[in-house]
């Protein structure tokens, strides 16, 4: 009994590790996929553990605040520059983007396949008050997917119970708008990684409303001294590197580019 | 139900193929449950015995937030013990939060009361059958205690095993305070949630069947390592 | 050296209805002595009081020694037998794992008892699975293995057949041999009578008659006792 505990104990504690550096990162670009490619690249470029915490923008942006993570790769950039402001990040360096699309039941009862705004599309959804499933959690796509109705000229608060705030991740809000029905907004990454589609299409994309910029945010180690400030600096040199252009650039789900590389080669 | 064949599939490759990181997320759920259990006994065994031994003021008191505590929800532990061990919580200095101990941490904190309270369910029963004895035989509260907990084992090994089935099943505290990372804190349970959420329903149940098979074995194992079934021992 | 026991108005009240006393009586100084009286007498209650487990509600018992010395070097039998969840040996072993005894000599004890009580053959079989003798038994070499000075016996053979009941008289009568003060209560007037050197006969929580006892038996001297050892009922 004692000898298998020992056993037990003994393979799960790693011997000495490499240098470690904590990540929030956000559903939608675990979702994604890409982590999977860049973490051993990273491993393997510049002996570094990156460790993913994998939660909303919001969380996210809270850990930082906190000193728990030692930098956040995220995609909401109101709330970004309000939180370098307030100097819990030394600064914000934008690495790439992807875009958002809408989703929705292939027989698209709004007919938003028929708009050319994103604006217009979320107005039909509401005119006929088909199913709409929200993340409602804060996320950065939640905050995007709100300012999408402000600038349609509606307010969430006053939809009725065809819009539902589901308070999860990507993946179980997917789950969710799957098993209902409903439309809902992804990021084409996680949508395309997803593998419970149902009746589900994507129904309209390709609005620049949709973009969804992606930066990188060191967290200041003036406030938190146990920042791992070196790692997070070398991070933010290898994400903006050539190296990562190829990896990001190259990466594909179903023959489709997902994300692209957009990060300036000097430091802002 | 073709998601349950494909699951049962899927749980099968990853076993006979002993997936590393099947492999390597199975050892830290057992790593971290079994030792949430042994602090967790280590406190809730002698605590249970202790208050069917023993009479005081707030004994009554005492059951009644026990048994409360039984009911503690796991994701309000998590929270609680997150916001302590964060950096800018009481606690952050020892910078625990997002480690596997943070995890076993909250572990102990949901399993304790629950282990103690069957703990003292049987020991009260024990202590009733003992009392005059050990009261003649002029003991100690601690040979008290020691006495019970030995001959009631059997009694506590069930309280244990059910210590052990809710810790390694958690997901919401350990979700919280250890963060899900892979290679570091991830375990059963938060890869089962992980995959769920990418809708990877044949995988994450695959996982749930490892998860069912671990905590069948680690309660096989244990009875037969005590030789609970053995007549004439027990 | 001897224990003796003296009762000063010692009473025992429970929800404010008295179950024993006040008694104010010197034990006598050895050999057997028999407690005597019917059912709701105080038998048990008058046991516990003497072995310092029972709270008075008034006066007090003290015996020639202090109070601590006293109660370890007594032990107490039950009518039904408290067996441990353990075997015969752990269970005898017990007590004086207790008061830290070497183990060397915890087994050479448990030996000897085991031989005494005659469960030599039975040391490692679960004591719970004894038969009714058998536990009795294993409870009285449990009680005598720490060789107290006095041993108290609640109706022991109350449940026993006749030959279980004789092996165990037989121990006691070996046990007050060796010098063990015996104090023992009993529904049996046969065994009273083979046993007793000295009698109590309680009734309503008071010593109605104490005595040797084959001044007892010959000639009781109040009417409670001549009608209690006739048979009828005493209230």
């Amino acid at each position: 009994m004692i000898r298998a505990l020992v056993l037990i104990f003994g393979l799960v504690t790693h011997a000495a590790q490499a240098d470690t550096l904590r990540l929030a990162v956000t559903t939608s670009f675990h979702n994604s996929g890409l982590s999977d490619v860049l973490l051993p690249a990273i491993k393997a470029d510049i002996d570094l553990d990156v460790q993913l915490l994998v939660v909303g923008t919001g969380q996210a942006l809270r850990l930082g605040e906190a000193g728990d993570v030692d930098a956040i790769l995220v995609h909401s950039k109101s709330a970004e520059e309000a939180f370098v402001a307030a100097g819990y990040g030394t600064h914000r360096r934008e690495i790439m983007y992807n875009d958002f699309v809408i989703l929705g039941p292939d027989t698209d009862p709004a007919k938003i396949e028929d708009q050319s705004t994103a604006e217009g599309s979320l107005r039909a959804i509401a005119a006929v008050q088909a199913i709409f499933i929200s993340r409602g959690d804060n996320s950065g796509t939640h905050k995007k997917e709100r300012a999408l109705w402000q600038n349609a000229g509606l307010d969430p608060a006053t939809h009725g119970d065809w819009y539902k705030e589901v308070g999860a991740g990507m993946g179980a809000s997917l789950n969710t708008a799957s098993g209902l029905n409903g439309y809902i907004l992804s990021d084409r990454a996680s949508w395309l990684n997803f593998g419970n589609p149902g009746q589900l299409a994507i129904l309209f994309a390709g609005d620049p409303e949709l973009f969804n910029q992606y930066a990188y945010i060191p967290v200041d180690a003036a406030r938190h001294p146990h920042i791992n400030a070196d790692a997070a600096a070398r991070l933010e040199a290898w994400l903006t590197s050539p190296a990562a252009q190829t990896l990001i650039d190259g990466y594909m789900i179903a023959g489709q580019t997902l994300f692209t590389f957009n990060a300036s080669p000097t430091s802002p | 139900m073709n998601d349950i064949w494909a699951g049962l599939a899927s749980a099968f490759w990853l076993i006979v193929t002993l997936d590393p990181d099947l492999v390597e997320i199975t050892l830290r759920s057992l790593r971290v449950s079994l030792s949430a259990l042994l602090i967790a006994a280590l406190i809730a065994l002698p605590f249970g015995t202790w208050l069917a031994v023993r009479r005081f003021r707030f004994r009554r008191a005492t059951i009644a937030v026990l048994n409360a505590l039984m009911g503690l929800p796991p994701v309000v532990v998590g929270l609680i013990v997150y916001l302590l061990l964060s950096r800018s919580g009481p606690f952050g200095v020892l910078g625990l939060l997002f480690t596997p101990t943070a995890m076993i941490i909250a572990q102990v904190i949901i399993i304790t009361p629950l282990i103690a309270s069957i703990t003292h369910q049987a020991m009260r029963e024990l202590w009733a059958e003992y009392h005059d004895l050990l009261i003649s035989l002029n003991t100690s509260n601690w040979q008290r205690i020691r006495t019970l907990i030995f001959d009631g084992r059997r009694a506590l090994l069930t309280a244990a095993l059910a210590g052990f089935g809710r810790a390694i099943g958690e997901v919401g505290a350990i979700m919280i305070v250890g963060g899900n990372i892979d290679h570091a804190t991830r375990v059963l349970t938060t890869a089962i949630a992980l995959e769920t959420g990418k809708g990877d329903f044949a995988l994450a149940l695959g996982l749930g069947f490892v998860l069912i098979a671990l905590a069948l074995l680690v309660n096989f194992a244990i009875h037969v390592l005590s030789r609970t079934e053995r007549e004439g021992r027990w | 050296m001897q224990m003796t026991a003296t009762l000063d108005g010692a009473s025992v009240k429970r929800r404010g209805k008295t179950i024993l006393g006040p008694i104010t009586h010197d034990l006598a100084p050895g050999g057997i002595t028999i407690v005597l009286g019917p059912n709701g007498a105080g038998k048990t209650t008058f046991l516990k009081v003497l072995h310092g487990v029972e709270r008075l509600s008034a006066g007090q018992v003290a015996w020639s020694v202090p109070a601590a010395e006293a109660q370890k070097s007594q032990s107490y039998v039950f009518q039904s037998p408290i067996m441990l969840r353990r075997t015969v040996a752990q269970n005898l072993a017990y007590p004086l794992q207790l008061t830290g005894t070497p183990k060397a000599q915890i087994q050479t004890k448990v030996q000897s008892w085991a031989a005494k009580i005659g469960l030599a053959d039975a040391l490692d079989t679960s004591a719970p699975r004894l038969s009714g003798g058998e536990k009795q038994k294993l409870a009285l070499g449990r009680a005598l293995i720490r060789d107290p000075k006095v041993v108290f016996l609640d109706e022991p053979c109350a449940n026993l057949d006749g030959r279980s009941t004789k092996e165990f008289e037989a121990l006691l009568i070996t046990a007050k041999s060796a010098g063990t003060r015996i104090i023992m209560t009993t529904h049996d007037l046969g065994q009273a009578k083979r046993l007793a050197e000295d009698v109590i006969f309680l009734l309503g929580g008071q010593i109605v008659e104490a005595g040797p006892a084959p001044a007892f038996f010959a000639d009781p001297q109040t009417a409670q006792a001549r009608a209690f050892l006739k048979g009828d009922i005493v209230e």
